[in-house]
């Protein structure tokens, strides 16, 4: 035990890890936010709704199927993928001539719906989801403890991240998926089925969501509120970050996760507005945002 | 970038002023014999409703700027009238002036980093800054936090008129509104509601007209962030109460879908979208979770078959602008 500006290491390495969980999720989901936005020109509202979903089909599948965790890291992500994809095929597709307000307004509502539902059935309290057994207990660094699991959420969230950038980027698929973004037209005459490309970019994000409700589930409660309040901090990310670069999404929430952390420890009251405070800075001396092209 | 209203109603011009001025005479005569039939309290709550939609109408239906953060203006304007009228003892006029003043300048403020960017970075910006100012509310001391502020009394206004009398004070809010309302029928037609529809249909070509829009879009919003806080210091009067609610991003939405409902870009849409949400939400309320549900389906209904609106509907059929 040592201390850095009067704070016991303990408690500051404790603050800046769980920042870096709560950069993870924000990572993950400004990244599917990003990668929606590009191609179909919405902001997903039901992003937090659908990450929520993805910590529940977790904690369903192991309740009523006896699925652990492992599988449910897979399965989850496919099934409300799926649900994503539906909603694309039967309501975001009747959007696209129209404003992205309407796109705003339509994902708002349905976030409505799907949360409401689950308060009906599962009322507002969290219900608690085991951390899997292989990545129980923890090791002592010295200067902290680090527990399996929370190290383990880190090195995924960071590996689909980078995947997802590589995909993206450096893949022939991907360079379909940002040509489509630039000129939907042009790729069509070339033969490219555009708008399934659309619906699966769609499933794509959704699903990201319901694998960072997944990795949450252990840590935090599963409950039908656990969205709501993530998205409102994810769009403050997405918009410090700028929307132009899948880069700039991963590198922003993770950032942004330590800066929270860390005010946690020297600042606790202003933890829960800080990332708030930087998007008013960032709006001041950088309107297009850290990685934005324009405006 | 794309208008918000995208199926214009033709009108015959000429008409224009007639059919706004008979519903407004039928709107008028519906509210003054309302009370004998209706709940009292329920028609004051949905007047302030009422109002707030109309301010929100101003900005998305006119300007075509979506605000998802006026819970921040409604909200905060009722916590300073409330604290000013409990701890300051102030008459009602003076608090609903303290209030009012206090959504002002969160408007400037808001506003002012708001217009910094379009579209759909405008309305999460806007809903971010109005979650930034609810948590300074849920940790202030002096709005009593989960509890809020209770017991507000009402007061006389100008020292005569005793508010706690409920036809003394439904004939004071409904006076307000119909100002508030008049006030925004005034402010979209004249000069200045002019270049704000040329900056909704297309803002860079109002620019190269040699218009400054940011400040055209910024005194907007500042009027409409000042019309929800008149609106939210009537509420905290009528219940005598406020509280996080009314801060809350869901308050937001709520105005939205009154707005939505009701006719983005009407004159007298969020008036009745405001009375049938408020509606809904009182006798649905023994359903618990239902409302959410219900909302949620409305705000997708809405959304996929049905963007003009209730009163958008009637204009179009009668061709007529309502």
């Amino acid at each position: 035990m040592f201390e850095i500006f009067g704070i016991p290491s303990q408690a500051l390495f404790g603050q800046l890890l769980l920042g870096l969980i709560n950069g993870s999720f924000y990572a993950l989901l400004s990244l599917g936010l990003a990668v929606i936005f590009g191609m179909l020109n919405v902001i997903n509202f039901t992003h937090g709704a659908q990450y929520m979903m993805g910590a529940f089909a977790a904690y369903l599948l192991l309740q009523h199927a006896g699925i652990g965790y492992w599988p449910a890291l897979v399965i989850a992500p496919l099934l409300i993928g799926a649900t994503g994809v539906v909603i694309e095929r039967l309501f975001l597709r009747r959007l696209r001539k129209l404003d992205p307000l309407y796109g705003l307004m339509l994902t708002f509502g349905l976030a409505l719906v799907i949360e409401g539902l689950f308060r009906n059935v599962y009322g507002s309290s969290g219900l608690p989801y085991q951390v899997p057994e292989s990545l129980e207990g923890g090791r002592n660094l010295g200067f902290m403890f680090l527990p399996n699991y929370r190290a383990w959420v880190i090195v995924l969230s960071l590996a689909v991240c980078l995947a997802t950038w590589y995909g993206i980027e450096r893949t022939r698929l991907g360079s379909y998926l940002r040509a489509a973004t630039e000129n939907p037209v042009l790729v069509r005459a070339f033969g490219i089925n555009v708008p399934r490309m659309v619906t699966l970019t769609y499933g794509f994000g959704v699903a990201l969501a319901a694998l960072a409700g997944v990795m949450a589930a252990p840590i935090y409660n599963v409950s039908p509120q656990m969205g709501s309040d993530l998205i409102i901090v994810v769009f403050a990310v997405v918009v410090i970050g700028g929307m132009g670069s899948i880069m700039g999404a991963i590198v922003t929430g993770f950032a942004l996760g330590v800066v929270e952390g860390l005010t946690k420890v020297f600042f606790p009251e202003a933890s829960n507005t800080v990332i708030f405070v930087i998007m008013a800075i960032v709006l001041l001396v950088r309107p297009a945002g850290l990685f934005g092209r324009t405006g | 970038m794309e208008r918000v209203l995208d199926e214009p109603v033709l009108v015959r011009r000429r008409n224009a002023g007639r059919s706004v001025g008979a519903a407004f005479a039928v709107m008028v005569a519906l509210l003054a014999a309302a009370p004998f039939v209706v709940y009292p309290v329920f028609l004051m709550k949905a007047l302030c409703f009422a109002l707030f939609a109309c301010a929100f109408n101003l900005l998305i239906g006119y300007v075509g700027l979506l605000s998802f953060g006026h819970a921040l203006f409604f909200g905060w304007a009722s916590y300073l009238t409330a604290y000013a009228a409990k701890a300051w003892a102030l008459p009602p006029e003076l608090a609903i002036i303290v209030g009012t003043a206090t959504a002002a300048v969160l408007g400037i403020v808001a506003g002012g980093l708001a217009i910094r960017r379009q579209g759909i970075y405008f309305a999460m910006i806007t809903l971010a800054l109005a979650q930034m100012m609810y948590f300074f509310a849920l940790r202030a001391k002096f709005t009593g936090g989960e509890d809020g502020i209770q017991g507000v009394p009402r007061g006389r206004l100008f020292g005569f008129f005793d508010l706690a009398d409920k036809t003394t004070m439904y004939v004071f809010v409904l006076v307000v509104v119909l100002a508030g309302f008049l006030l925004i029928y005034r402010i979209i037609n004249s000069p200045f509601g002019e270049v704000l529809k040329a900056i909704r249909e297309n803002e860079q070509r109002t620019i190269s007209l040699g218009y400054k829009t940011e400040r055209y879009k910024l005194f907007a919003f500042v009027l409409s962030a000042t019309l929800s806080g008149l609106a939210g210091s009537l509420n905290a009067l009528v219940f005598q109460l406020a509280s996080l609610t009314d801060v809350h991003w869901t308050m937001s939405g709520d105005v939205m879908l009154m707005t939505l409902i009701g006719g983005l870009g009407t004159v007298f849409g969020p008036v009745v979208g405001a009375f049938l949400v408020v509606a809904m939400q009182n006798y649905l309320a023994s359903f618990g979770q239902w409302v959410l549900v219900i909302q949620g389906a409305v705000f997708v209904a809405c959304v996929l078959v049905f963007r003009r609106g209730i009163v958008g509907e009637i204009a179009a059929a009668l061709r007529v602008r309502l």
